[in-house]
């Protein structure tokens, strides 16, 4: 849908208030396709606001956001999380996969939400990249953190988005395993000519990215 | 189907919630259903056993008595009376058909019918297998109390007295069977059919003590025998059929007011019997509608004689029985109601501990009202699943009581029906379950995704 110098993300003069209270204020910020970025800042600083925003599962109280070209303001709620779910893949720091669908259910059910159901070769060839072959029908509580979050990955990519936002993916883990989850996503978003957006506050992340927004120090 | 996959999912993810709940809605529905059933097949029995009949003549007393033992053979009859006050209505312009009953006798449960071939004929029942009776003690049996009985044409029994089991029994006057009625779906399958003559022999024509057989004004004789020797009162031991000098003379018919010959329609096929001979009931219908606004009043005002509508007194024991099935529906109801509440309990309580669940769908690209049609579906699930298994059930159980009643009370009902009401029914009950959900359902569609995985 998108010619290649249409950024992933552009966002100007964007504003949002809880309470009165001003959480989040970015004049300019664009995320080029392809590439990644760091949004960095300490704890209630309005990372999660700003990536719920460009999720669209918020809306700002001002200034305009453009998420793979399409103004999220223009686009009515159903429309929005329709285009939330075929475009961009979501990866929280609790991964919420559902607990009541196996291991290949949690994938299969975020391809057909997004509208690209029934490609089983993908989802095969998806688990085979993530080392999930064998896992298919285990519930989620039957996996270990580290294959319950390539799973949680392996749903978010399962489309091929073309946006890739993680909020917090290593923060609860240790050394290891925030290294491998980090590159994970990164190859992921690499193998699908993805954007990659993580929010996180944890130091080990900086300088992994090819950018990073402050936001304690945003203009 | 993805919805349809989440929430059979869902509902296993807690299965003793969901067994217990569609467990609930199970009884609830088949509690209602086994009702309806029951209510509708009993009034469609009642009907069809009322065979057309448009009015009874019997004993004073209770007219519902009076129509539940002539018609539906389900009650003692309130006594007997004289043939030749019968037959003087019988007789009438207005009337159409006489069809005279005598009663007194069973045979393992099955009520012996002393009668005429017309009796079968008004519940259009032909012979199966042999003929009508010809002779005294020449019995038809109906095709229920055949197979129940084992009888067959060329067998013998002998009757018991009264009409319930346990009766003393004509042992030196057995009846020999000569003819198998089909089957017909009415209260003539479970009788045994022989002639007037064969029940005025065995218990003595014009015996005044033949009231008491019915057991309604006798203290201590329920047959009335004055002898203790003689059973039946037979004066002569070389008479088979007991007739004293005084009961049968043909004669006494022959010529009178009560000589049929002419007038088939009305002929009772009781060829012989006083003036003092008694029947329980005669079974009449009308020439024309008009006369039911004339004849039992008539009858009734005269006074020797009780004329009873069946079509009056089935609406009066429907009514009587509807108040107790309206009693036991309420109750139903109540399960229902139970059942819906627990769904309601179920879904809404497992919505805090999936609101994780909703969001996250949220985030894969679900709209508000995928998510409201989710939470409907599995509301609906359960009551699909509570409400088909109440369905079978019902009619299961049905079919297992109609069998037991058939064979024990002679009344027919079945599990294989389907009546009109319970389409109503199943798509009311599929509403409950929706209704049930609704509330989680808009909780559902209002969960506020940002918060929601702010606070997880």
């Amino acid at each position: 849908m998108l010619d290649k110098k249409t950024p992933s993300i552009d966002v100007s003069d964007l504003t949002f208030s809880y309470a009165d209270k001003t959480i989040l204020n970015i004049p300019q910020f664009t995320l080029d396709r392809a590439s990644s970025v760091a949004v960095i800042g300490p704890s209630g600083c309005g990372k999660t606001t700003f990536l719920h925003l460009l999720a669209g599962l918020i809306r700002p109280n001002a200034g305009r956001i453009e998420v793979l070209g399409q103004r999220l303001d223009e686009l009515k709620a159903a429309s929005l999380d329709r285009f939330r779910g075929r475009h961009i893949g979501l990866v929280f720091q609790r991964l919420h996969l559902l607990p009541a669908l196996n291991v290949r259910d949690n994938v299969l059910l975020a391809q057909r939400l997004s509208g690209s159901g029934g490609d089983a070769g993908r989802v095969a060839a998806l688990f085979d990249q993530l080392e999930l072959s064998g896992l298919e029908h285990r519930m989620p509580s039957m996996l270990s953190q580290g294959q319950a979050q390539r799973v949680a990955i392996a749903r978010a990519l399962v489309h091929g988005p073309e946006l890739i936002m993680a909020d917090e993916p290593t923060s609860a883990l240790d050394d290891g395993h925030a290294e491998r989850a980090l590159a994970l996503l990164q190859s992921s978003a690499r193998s699908v000519g993805a954007a990659l957006l993580v929010v996180t506050h944890d130091q080990r992340v900086r300088g992994r990215l090819d950018g990073e927004l402050d936001l304690e120090v945003a203009p | 189907m993805t919805w349809l996959r989440l929430a059979i999912a869902n509902l296993r993810l807690s299965p003793l919630t969901s067994a217990v709940n569609m467990l609930l809605m199970a009884l609830g529905t088949a509690s209602i259903v086994l009702l309806m059933l029951a209510g509708s097949q009993l009034s469609e029995t009642m009907t069809r056993d009322a065979g057309g009949i448009d009015l009874v003549l019997g004993s004073t007393g209770s007219p519902v008595q009076l129509v539940l033992s002539a018609v539906y053979h389900a009650d003692l009859p309130p006594g007997n009376i004289s043939l030749e006050d019968a037959e003087q209505w019988a007789d009438d312009p207005r009337v159409r058909t006489a069809i005279p009953l005598s009663l007194g006798d069973s045979y393992r449960g099955h009520r012996i019918v002393g009668t005429t071939p017309e009796y079968a004929e008004l519940y259009g029942a032909g012979l199966a297998s042999g003929r009508f009776w010809n002779e005294t003690l020449e019995a038809v049996v109906g095709s229920a109390a055949a197979q129940s009985a084992g009888l067959s044409p060329g067998a013998s029994f002998e009757g018991s007295h009264g009409l319930e089991s346990g009766g003393q029994r004509h042992d030196s006057h057995p009846y020999r069977v000569v003819g198998v009625l089909e089957p017909t779906g009415t209260v003539v399958d479970r009788l045994i059919l022989t002639s007037l003559e064969s029940v005025w022999d065995l218990h003595g024509a014009g015996d005044d003590d033949h009231d008491d057989e019915h057991g309604h004004d006798d203290d201590d004789d329920e047959h009335g025998h004055d002898d203790d020797d003689d059973e039946h009162g037979h004066d002569d031991d070389d008479d088979e059929h007991g007739h004293d000098g005084d009961g049968h003379e043909d004669d006494d018919h022959a010529d009178d007011a009560h000589d049929h010959e002419d007038e088939p329609e009305h002929d009772s096929g009781h060829d012989r019997h006083d003036s003092s001979a008694e029947i329980t009931a005669m079974l009449l219908t009308y020439q024309s509608p008009m006369a039911a606004l004339t004849l039992p009043r008539q009858v009734n005002a005269e006074g020797k004689l009780q004329a009873a509508a069946p079509a009056i007194e089935i609406a009066r024991i429907l009514q009587l029985v509807g108040i107790g099935l309206d009693g036991l529906s309420a109750f139903a109801w109540v399960l229902i109601l139970t059942a819906a509440l627990s769904v309601f309990a179920a879904l809404y309580g497992s919505l805090r501990a999936r609101r994780s669940d909703l969001a996250i769908l949220r985030c894969l690209g679900a709209t508000r009202g995928e998510l409201l049609l989710a939470l409907i579906l599995e509301g609906l699930l359960l009551s699909l699943v509570g409400v088909v298994l109440g369905f079978l059930v019902a009619h299961g159980a049905m079919e297992l009581l109609g069998g037991w009643l058939e064979s024990t009370r002679g009344v027919v009902l079945t599990g294989w029906t389907w009546i009109p009401e319970e389409t109503l029914l199943l798509f009311s009950l599929f509403g409950v379950g929706a209704i049930a959900a609704a509330i989680p359902a808009v909780q559902a569609y209002r969960t506020d995704v940002a918060r929601v995985l702010a606070e997880a």
